[in-house]
């Protein structure tokens, strides 16, 4: 697997593993997130891999003990992971979220719209869609009707700004 | 009519850029076909049968004289000097390139128009009542409302990629023109006890293969809470829709298969829990929009017109005219005029480029400049003078766009069907045709008064048949075109859906059952004030039953 975030690609310091070990940082199955909270040694990042037919709500009561939610999304098209990601970020989770498995490119602006900070592919992907794609990617579309948790801005938002803005000169 | 300011334009320029990109990145290998298929259904391009059919969005229907200028010169240059108006308020061209699509898009761009989320899984053009603004039944104008969604959807980072397409209309008057019972989310425009506007709000309605009537969720939602309120919605859908099997995939069956109750529920606590960045409507932001729908400036004007009067007084095709395609206009000495896009035996819909440019040069001179485009695929000339209903009738005349059967039974809506469409099992635009040239005669057609006939060539219903006075599907019987007829269904207000007559008949055979229909509705309707609908509610559809069969066999068989 290959990770990305909107500066290009970045070595992966989360190793995954089913308990928290003796790792630096540790990504584990949601089936044993609470074990390996409770084992995690002092410091020792924990990230959790959540399926996308979770409820992101069953997560609230521990986000703030979780250092990165890794939220997958298993088949291109599924659209699951924007919302999960856009719901853990309006209940105030403010750890890493990543993106992992069936993504692409043109994919890339709308889930860091929706809270993610980063997205890992398969390696044959990567090859196909190299570092390039994905940061031009991002310098096509400007503007959105959405404000983000990433600190996008609604276009109804600046629209108003710019009225206040007349306003008070 | 809305006008795009910076912000607009730049996203919809931007995105014909990304577009250009995406097809070179299709060629190179940089995207599968797989990967593919959703971007450039968002950008309205599907593969048909033959060719690529690329949708342009008119949002709610609405365009003036320089956008349908444009959709001429698309059809002239990149398709065969034609174009085809949906059942959404949308055009198609049948005949595009692949190459050639970016072209079409920036052209589209230069007129603020865009074919932006017309297709694949995501928030589709927003539809609305075709007489908007003009109608004395009207509470509040809904197309700042639908414009604000088409610009609230577009491009939305979360509802992109939904299980399945996602269809809103919104209607702001008493009647229901826009069909609202019968998408993913109605939206009606409402006054509450206090005299405040607001909306009303359905889920779950839809055609397709599992028809189902919208249910009220909400009955009063504020004006500030919309985007709110529909974010939630969709949030709920898009974790919760199926996405096993595309055919349970839409709306209505997340909210058949646990409940409007249940739904409704989760809804409101999505709503309710949201403490992320506000989506509130920001009240000068919809006066914003608002601005752009303000009345054009009409005249003062006696509400009868001596010239109108005289003309129907002289001509009797004038006066048929006018007495089938207006509708009532609340400004005094104006009229909105249904330009019939059915003529006798052609395909319902099509325009070609030369009658185009004429609705342009008409709309122009005589109705402010504007048209809607209905879902029933007629136009409208929302703003005519009475005074000037004899000239704009006689230029639609000289092009072939005269045909005075709005709302009768050759008022036909018809999909596509096997003609164009890969998914059809049956021709639909030919039975249309048939049934048209059998009902011909105008005076006929008069007397029959209102009957909505809908024809669909498969079980996902583009032709809304479930929702026709008479519906007609087209299925495939072991290699046979085979035709089931419904009756009694109902797009409006006490929306219903059509029940089955009986065993499917041939193509051939349709029009005689629609005759034998017709005349079975003649001989027992209460009087010709029943409208054939009324008379179906009132005898049932099994008195009907008998028109299955040619007269001549019904005895035989019950011996």
């Amino acid at each position: 697997m290959k990770l990305l975030d909107r500066t290009g690609w970045k070595s992966d310091g989360f190793s995954r593993a089913e308990s928290a070990g003796d790792a630096s940082a540790v990504i584990v199955p949601l089936a044993t997130l609470d074990v390996a909270l409770a084992e995690r040694r002092a410091g020792q990042p924990i990230g959790v891999d959540l399926p996308n037919d979770s409820d992101p709500a069953d997560l609230r009561t521990r986000q703030a003990k979780v250092d990165l939610i890794a939220i997958a999304f298993p088949k291109y098209g599924d659209g699951r992971g924007f919302s999960i990601a856009k719901a853990l970020r309006d209940q105030g989770f403010s750890g890493i979220l990543r993106a992992s498995g069936s993504i692409i490119p043109d994919q890339f602006a709308f889930a860091l719209q929706c809270g993610f900070d980063e997205v890992e592919i398969e390696d044959a992907q990567a090859e196909r869609q190299p570092i390039g794609q994905w940061l031009h990617a991002l310098t096509l579309i400007h503007g959105t009707y959405q404000d983000g948790p990433d600190g996008s801005v609604s276009v109804f938002r600046r629209r108003h700004q710019e009225a206040e803005a007349v306003k008070a000169a | 009519m809305y006008r795009y300011d910076e912000f607009d334009e730049r996203i919809v320029r931007d995105r014909v850029a990304q577009f250009r990109e995406q097809v070179a990145r299709r060629v190179d290998g940089s995207l599968t076909e797989e990967e593919f298929t959703p971007l450039r259904l968002m950008n309205g391009l599907y593969l048909q049968l033959h060719a690529y059919m690329l949708r342009v969005a008119i949002p709610y229907g609405t365009l003036d004289s320089r956008q349908m200028r444009q959709l001429a010169m698309i059809a002239d240059r990149w398709d065969q000097g034609y174009g085809h108006f949906t059942t959404r308020q949308n055009i198609q061209f049948n005949w595009p390139k692949l190459p050639d699509v970016p072209d079409i898009l920036a052209a589209l761009a230069d007129v603020e128009m865009h074919a932006i989320q017309t297709s694949g899984n995501c928030i589709r053009n927003v539809t609305a009542d075709h007489f908007a603004g003009l109608a004395a039944d009207e509470i509040e104008d809904p197309r700042p409302t639908a414009e604000l969604i088409r610009q609230w959807s577009t491009l939305h980072p979360e509802f992109s990629f939904l299980p399945r397409k996602f269809k809103i209309a919104v209607t702001g008057a008493a009647r229901d023109r826009a069909a609202v019972a019968v998408h993913d989310i109605g939206i009606r425009i409402v006054a509450n006890e206090a005299g405040e506007i607001g909306y009303s709000i359905l889920v779950g309605g839809g055609l397709g293969r599992s028809p189902f009537i919208g249910k009220t969720i909400r009955d009063f939602l504020p004006k500030a809470e919309l985007l709110a309120y529909l974010e939630a919605i969709m949030r709920v859908y898009n974790l919760g829709g199926r996405r096993d099997n595309k055919y349970k995939a839409r709306i209505k069956i997340l909210v058949h298969e646990i409940g409007t109750e249940a739904f409704a529920a989760r809804v409101e606590k999505e709503f309710s829990a949201r403490n992320g960045p506000p989506a509130e409507v920001d009240a000068a932001e919809l006066a914003r929009i608002a601005a752009y729908f303000a009345p054009p400036a009409y005249q003062a004007l006696p509400a009868v017109s001596a010239p109108f009067e005289a003309a129907k007084a002289r001509d009797p095709a004038f006066a048929r005219f006018a007495a089938t395609n207006l509708f009532a206009h609340k400004v005094p000495g104006y009229t909105a005029i249904t330009v019939s896009v059915k003529p006798i035996g052609k395909p319902p819909g099509d325009v070609t480029s030369d009658q185009m440019r004429a609705l342009a040069d008409i709309a122009e001179h005589f109705s402010f400049d504007e048209m809607r485009i209905t879902h029933v695929q007629n136009v409208i000339l929302p703003h005519v003078r009475l005074d000037d209903v004899a000239d704009v009738w006689a230029a639609l005349v000289e092009a072939g766009l005269a045909t005075p059967n709005a709302g009768l039974i050759t008022d036909i809506i018809a999909c596509p069907g096997m003609d164009y469409c890969k998914l059809a099992t049956a021709r639909s635009i030919p039975i249309a045709q048939d049934i048209a040239v059998r009902f011909a005669d105008a005076e006929r057609q008069a007397l029959i008064g209102p009957l909505g006939i809908k024809i669909s060539g498969c079980i996902n219903a583009c032709g809304h048949h479930h929702v026709g006075a008479i519906g007609i599907l087209g299925l495939d019987k072991a290699g046979v075109e085979n035709y089931q007829i419904t009756l009694g269904g109902d797009p409006g207000d006490g929306a219903s859906l059509g029940e089955r007559l009986g065993p499917g008949v041939g193509a051939d055979a349709v029009p005689d059952v629609i005759e034998r229909i017709v005349d079975t509705y003649l001989a027992v309707r209460a009087g010709p004030g029943e409208a054939f609908i009324d008379t179906v509610r009132r005898v049932g559809v099994d008195s009907f039953k008998p028109a299955l069969q040619p007269a001549e066999e019904a005895p035989r068989e019950a011996a």
